[in-house]
């Protein structure tokens, strides 16, 4: 990788970013993926120069919601199930000086808070909107939820999730989004550079982060990353193997096809590609 | 040689071999298991090669613990650094005009601001009103959700709040509505919103958690004839014990019951004073009939406002004294808040095992009120000094009910009325004020002492009043969708018939 792609990753330490960034340690289980878009997030956020004074993080229920509150240290709101951007509308609407950012997870932004998601990616409102997605409930013990791929197994889907999941960029986009953007755990370097750049965009912006959850989903669906190192590797490191080779970014899915593959990488409205 | 790095790697944030991730991205064996567990039981990974390092620093980026830092040999900053100034920043606009958060009576408390309608008599609905009032007390955000019969409210607000500096949001439910109005609030606006029955509904979660969070806000229900959707375009007060009861949780409340539109004017006025005195959602329990009536209002040229009380040094969640209303900071003010509608200590942090943390708040977001009724409880008494019985009654029914005892009076009963203006917390002590001291009866064979209770429910506030007094207590029920005919309580306070 070039210098200049990777100059924003090197500006504090990791005991410096925790010192400044953060209240104190993570309960997340041990591999969680959301830790690794902390650490993602709080490097990006430093990059884009965002003033943690006059930020307010919004976030709902769950493991994601618990990111931002009470570890960031930044005034936090930690709402109720799925209203994390109803919430942040409000802040938003009232005080545009005040940068707001919600994270969050896939059960609580999509399955019961969609209806907040895309009203406010139709009004273009001025948020940014990270949403951990971890394929099911991970706090109230590993339910199916709209993000569950076809065939998982589940607490509540034991014979497999018989229904289709939302595609989150597709979704976000179809409900007028300027920008939205998915990239995975398994890519930190990517991830970072990703946040960043949504960071930076004047208006609404979606970022589907695909996250791990070990715990739940990881041993619930053991097959599935067999082959990636078996018993020689934690399970975490294998779900992050496996997301990793099945990964594929829009412009290489452009050249050979996505086939089964998880397409990702940015969408702006106004680009080319957009439609794409 | 090529360049030499060091590895560094906290042992105590480590969260261990399930986790492993640093030794398995490492293509150069840096990272090896301990040989000895942590007193949690973590079997935490350790820098075993140092000198394999070629620095690429995947273990650094992927740690979900941020516990691990690659930095060249020699470049090493060792002690954290103070906030700097970050590179090409995110654009900071100035922050918002000081006046709307308060400006500088960061210690709150009442003031007198000018008014924001002509003073005078103005001829308005009692909807339009209440969007008057809340401008008059300082709302400056209004979220909501059409619906019948409190549209007009928002539609009024929608015109109006520009004007004044505010803002107005059409949201996607009466969730979202209730949502954004806490939102807002803590981003130290005062907000409000307005809705009917099935949007009251959708509110019950929005209602627990400003409760919980202790925010200020207002929320009018201009009740509708139910259960459900019902006759949209009807009058009823069956939202009474919803209006305390249903959040889960059993939170205490305040109510507010007008019955004229100067009331809706007014009462809108003192929800928001309220709210901003205790840290409490006010709801203004309004009915069809006075949000549709028109009548003449008049306007004092000025307005006496409570303002939160906002010291951001001190703890926002909890005070020392058991009924104390902490003060209240807004977002972006430094006092890096952390609000949650879980269960938390003084300073925000969520205790969701502790009982007494728990047990603490919870009497605390009572005893805040119940501990200062003086400040709350409000009524009117009509022909009480020589009564031998009563009517309570509040909202559009009171109209009713006082036309029906003044008629009573004409035709020689000695009955008074008691107006409740504000319906939560129960006014106990006036109730049963009122009730023991009713004369005993003059004329044989009339019941001495009773307390009739006209109300558009089966008998809601009536259960309440009978726990309040030791006289006997009928209720005079009707659902019909319609105002309560005053000959209809008439009949009853002659004659003793309430059948249609």
């Amino acid at each position: 990788m070039s210098a200049t792609k990777n100059k924003g990753e090197k500006k504090s330490s990791a005991p410096q970013l925790r010192a400044r960034y953060l209240r104190q340690p993570t309960p997340f289980c041990a591999g969680c993926g959301h830790g690794i878009f902390i650490n993602a997030f709080l490097r990006a956020a430093e990059a884009a120069g965002l003033d943690f004074g006059r930020t307010v993080f919004v976030s709902g229920i769950g493991c994601g919601a618990w990111v931002p509150s009470p570890h960031f240290l930044a005034d936090t709101l930690h709402v109720t199930h799925g209203r994390a951007i109803a919430f942040a509308t409000g802040i938003k609407l009232t005080r545009p000086e005040l940068e707001v950012v919600v994270i969050s997870g896939d059960g609580d932004l999509v399955t019961i808070g969609g209806n907040h998601l895309i009203h406010a990616a139709r009004r273009n409102l001025p948020i940014k909107v990270f949403c951990l997605n971890n394929w099911l409930f991970g706090m109230t013990g590993g339910q199916v939820s709209a993000t569950t791929p076809s065939g998982a197994i589940t607490a509540t889907t034991p014979a497999g999730n018989p229904h289709r999941s939302f595609d989150l960029v597709r979704l976000v986009r179809g409900a007028g989004a300027p920008y939205v953007a998915r990239w995975p755990v398994a890519r930190p370097r990517q991830l970072r550079r990703g946040i960043e750049t949504a960071l930076r965009e004047p208006g609404f912006a979606f970022v589907e982060v695909l996250s791990i959850c070990p715990t739940q989903y990881g041993r619930a669906n053991r097959a599935q990353w067999a082959q990636e190192g078996g018993e020689e590797v934690s399970l975490a490191w294998a779900m992050l193997s496996w997301q990793e080779a099945n990964c594929i970014s829009r412009r290489k899915a452009q050249k050979e096809g996505a086939a089964d593959r998880i397409v990702v990488g940015e969408w702006r409205e106004g680009d080319e590609t957009w439609s794409a | 040689m090529s360049k030499k790095f060091i590895v560094e790697l906290d042992e105590a944030l480590c969260k261990g071999q399930t986790c492993a991730i640093c030794q398995h991205t490492c293509p150069q064996g840096v990272f090896a298991v301990s040989d000895r567990a942590t007193a949690q039981g973590v079997w935490p990974l350790r820098v075993a090669q140092p000198e394999a390092c070629t620095g690429c620093r995947r273990c650094e980026l992927f740690c979900p613990e941020l516990a691990i830092s690659v930095t060249p040999a020699g470049e090493q900053v060792v002690e954290p650094t103070a906030p700097q100034p970050a590179g090409p920043a995110v654009a900071t606009p100035p922050l918002h005009p000081p006046q709307l958060l308060g400006g500088k009576r960061r210690g709150g408390g009442w003031t007198t601001a000018p008014g924001t309608l002509s003073p005078g008599v103005h001829f308005l609905s009692g909807n339009e009103a209440c969007a008057e009032g809340a401008l008059a007390a300082g709302c400056r955000f209004y979220g909501g959700y059409p619906i019948t019969p409190s549209s007009e409210i928002m539609v009024r607000m929608a015109r109006r709040l520009p004007e004044v500096g505010g803002t107005f949001a059409q949201m996607e439910d009466e969730i979202a509505s209730l949502s954004a109005v806490i939102g807002a609030s803590w981003a130290g606006i005062k907000s409000m919103t307005a809705t009917s029955g099935p949007g009251f509904s959708l509110m019950m979660e929005g209602l627990g958690y400003a409760v919980m969070t202790e925010t200020p806000c207002v929320i009018v229900n201009v009740q509708r004839a139910g259960p459900s959707t019902g006759q949209a375009s009807r009058p009823a007060q069956g939202d009474v014990m919803q209006a305390h009861w249903g959040s889960h949780g059993g939170p205490e409340i305040i109510a507010l019951a007008p019955w004229s539109v100067q009331e809706m004017y007014d009462l809108t006025i003192r929800a928001f004073n309220l709210a901003e005195r205790f840290r409490v959602p006010v709801i203004v329990l309004a009915d069809e009939v006075v949000g549709h009536l028109y009548e003449t209002i008049t306007v004092e040229p000025t307005v006496r406002c409570f303002n939160r009380v906002r010291w951001p040094q001190d703890s926002p969640f909890g005070t020392e004294a058991d009924d104390g209303v902490p003060p209240m900071p807004a977002f972006g003010e430094g006092a890096r808040l952390l609000v949650t509608g879980s269960t938390h200590d003084a300073r925000g942090i969520r205790r969701t095992t502790d009982p007494r943390t728990q047990e603490r708040l919870v009497r605390r977001l009572a005893r805040k009120l119940l501990a200062h009724r003086d400040e709350i409880d409000d009524w009117e008494a009509y022909f009480t000094a020589d009564a031998e019985r009563l009517v309570v009654a509040y909202g559009s029914v009171a109209r009713s009910a006082l036309w029906a005892v003044q008629e009573a009076r004409h035709q020689g009963r000695r009955v008074g009325l008691l107006r409740l203006k504000s319906l939560w917390p129960f006014p106990d002590d006036i109730v049963a004020r009122y009730a023991s001291s009713l004369t005993p009866p003059k004329v044989g064979g009339e019941r001495g002492g009773e307390v009739v209770v006209p109300e558009m429910n089966l008998g809601q506030v009536a259960r309440e009043v009978e726990r309040c007094v030791t006289a006997p207590v009928t209720c005079l029920p009707q659902t019909n969708g319609e105002l309560i005919d005053p000959r209809r309580i008439l009949r009853y306070l002659l004659a003793g018939r309430w059948e249609r």
